[in-house]
């Protein structure tokens, strides 16, 4: 399973990286692996505010549909076009290229709230069992 | 595969059919909407049978083989339902007839209204939803309109199990009201704890919950009656989804387990043809509090009209949600249905539940040594099992389930419920034999013996089906619905 050491986790398997005062979210690796070959990605508006936890997207799979929550509440500011036509870069690149949404957090603490990278891989290895 | 679309056997001037000179005036069309080109393919009538017959002879049915697609209750359908279905009577209706001229086929839908609400354990049924999710739609809608009705309209919120058919948060959302997940727990169960704070925060925003039951993992709830008295204690109401109707027909009904409201899937549980063989039909059965908010037409008898036989006729309910279907739903599915019930009576019933159950329960002993089983508990109607092995770990349940093709039969339902890992779920159904599900078992075995010992083989399956394996990634991510 491949980490961001620079990211934090939520237990619902996305990641959030602080991009200047921005946050940069996506879904990890081991969220793509689960899910196997991304086929659709649906993504917000530019603008859309969300809270904590609120689903603001899907990703869909050929096994699965998947909601997918912003690990911390704000607006989004972007999201990423590319994976309208080219959704595999979910698989391929989690924590790169295959990112979902830029946002401004309305509440930058709630960073530090979510998962260590050493606190997900513990929380991944418990959920394997 | 070598069969060519039809589009590639056309050549121009070929008819498969010779019209009737005119015997109207003929009329001229306004100039604009006419079309020039209408590129129908031109084929004559042998090259049209052999074509579709062809097509359908590379096809799986269950007239053909064993098809244990889980939760989707594919048991054979008994011919004698095409038989009467077809009765001129029947097939010759046009919807538009007056009503004295229909009492037959009014009666039909009558009586059969009555035998849903005895085998559901409901005081009203409207055979209107055309199929399964649109009987949920249809449900849920009542249940809104319940809680508007005594004035309680900011109730907006139900509650859906992890393990639920996708139709169900699909149709909550659909109703404009929003999905609440309650998660499982290790025995296969509503979450009870999860459940209680669930209530306890929507209390006066519960419009109710959705459970299916037996649910998706072919588990009866153990704390059924537990889940409706909460439910219905913060003035939420239960609601069923009959996909899993085919365990309990004639042992329980849902409307005496604490259901409100359910819809029956006559194309699953009733024997007609459903899975591309034809339409579904999804009724509503409810408890007597939402009797009036049925949608319309239903059959009832104006006894003003009755003489020495009843008189049938269309009625609405007084608080009726509307029409949810034009005309009076598939009515040839209500046919079929009524034909299954009809024959088999209120015993026959009862042993499809039993041999249901039997019959999963003893390929779930034959198999699940080899694939595991999370819940171990005897099932209901189907059980589902993982499609992996810890000394294989490159196989997957869908390279399984292309071996199974292989074999002659239909791949189980993948990867559902979502809640178990690489999910194969099986239902057998009571029209198998102990002969069928002996065959079965030992290829599951076999395979889970190949994906040990040649893998490839597997990952390479189908090898003897019209088709080789087909690219999902590519169908899903480039999808072409045209010829051209």
């Amino acid at each position: 399973m491949k980490l961001d050491p620079e990211a934090r986790y939520a237990q619902s398997h996305e990641w959030a990286r602080k991009d200047g005062a921005e946050i940069v979210c996506g879904v990890t690796d081991h969220a793509q692996d689960e899910l196997s070959d991304v086929v659709y990605v649906e993504l917000p508006e530019v603008g859309d505010a969300f809270d904590k936890g609120d689903a603001f997207g899907v990703v869909e799979s050929v096994k699965a549909a998947s909601d997918v929550y912003l690990p911390m509440g704000g607006e989004v500011t972007g999201v990423n076009e590319a994976l309208e036509d080219t959704p595999e870069l979910v698989n391929q690149d989690p924590y790169g290229a295959g990112w979902l949404v830029r946002f401004t957090p309305s509440d930058p603490d709630e960073f530090n709230a979510l998962m260590s990278v050493d606190e997900y891989e513990a929380f991944v290895a418990a959920e394997e069992g | 595969m070598t069969e060519p679309l039809i589009f590639e056997i056309s050549r121009p001037g070929r008819c498969a059919a010779i019209l009737p000179a005119l015997d109207v005036p003929r009329a001229e069309l306004p100039e604009g909407l006419v079309r020039e080109e209408l590129p129908l393919p031109e084929v004559g009538e042998l090259d049209l049978v052999r074509h579709y017959t062809r097509l359908s002879q590379l096809n799986h049915a269950v007239d053909i083989g064993f098809y244990p697609l889980g939760s989707c209750t594919m048991k054979y359908n008994p011919k004698i339902n095409e038989d009467l279905c077809r009765l001129p009577g029947f097939a010759n209706l046009h919807p538009y007839q007056a009503e004295e001229t229909a009492q037959g086929a009014l009666q039909l839908i009558y009586v059969l209204q009555e035998l849903l609400k005895e085998i559901g354990g409901f005081a009203g049924v409207s055979l209107q939803p055309a199929a399964g999710a649109h009987g949920e739609l249809t449900g849920v809608l009542i249940m809104r309109a319940y809680q508007c009705h005594r004035g309680e309209s900011q109730r907006d919120v139900i509650l859906v199990p992890d393990s639920a058919h996708g139709t169900n948060p699909a149709t909550t959302s659909m109703s404009g009201l929003s999905v609440i997940e309650i998660p499982s727990d290790e025995r296969g169960n509503v979450n009870m704890s999860a459940l209680t704070a669930a209530c306890q925060t929507y209390s006066n925003r519960l419009v109710g919950m959705m459970l299916t039951n037996p649910n998706t993992l072919g588990l009866f709830d153990e704390n059924l009656e537990a889940i409706t008295a909460l439910v219905h204690r913060h003035g939420g109401l239960m609601y069923g989804d009959g996909a899993n109707m085919n365990a309990l027909l004639g042992v329980a009904r849902p409307g005496d387990l604490g259901f409100d409201v359910l819809h029956y899937n006559l194309h699953k549980t009733f024997s007609t043809p459903h899975g591309g063989g034809g339409p579904g039909s999804g009724p509503v059965g409810v408890a007597e509090h939402l009797v009036d908010f049925l949608p319309g037409p239903v059959v009832d008898v104006d006894y003003d009209q009755s003489d020495e036989y009843p008189y049938f006729t269309l009625v609405y309910p007084s608080k009726s949600i509307g029409r949810v279907k034009a005309f009076y739903g598939h009515f040839g599915v209500m046919v079929r249905a009524y034909t299954y019930i009809r024959i088999l009576g209120a015993a026959g019933l009862r042993r499809v539940a039993e041999y249901s159950v039997l019959n999963a329960n003893y390929l779930k002993s034959k198999v699940e040594g080899t694939y595991h089983v999370p819940h171990d508990r005897i099932c209901m109607h189907e059980f589902v099992c993982e499609g992996h092995f810890a000394d294989a770990p490159d196989v997957h349940a869908l390279d399984i389930s292309k071996r199974l093709i292989d074999y002659g039969f239909h791949p189980p339902t993948n990867y559902f419920p979502l809640i178990v890992p690489e999910a194969l779920m099986i239902e057998p159904t009571e029209t198998e034999s102990k002969e069928a599900l002996d065959q079965f078992a030992e290829v599951l075995l076999r395979i889970a013996e190949e994906a040990r010992t040649a893998p490839e083989v597997l990952h390479e399956a189908p090898h003897n089906a019209p088709t080789r394996r087909l690219d999902e990634v590519k169908a899903a991510r480039e999808l072409i619905l045209r010829w051209k």
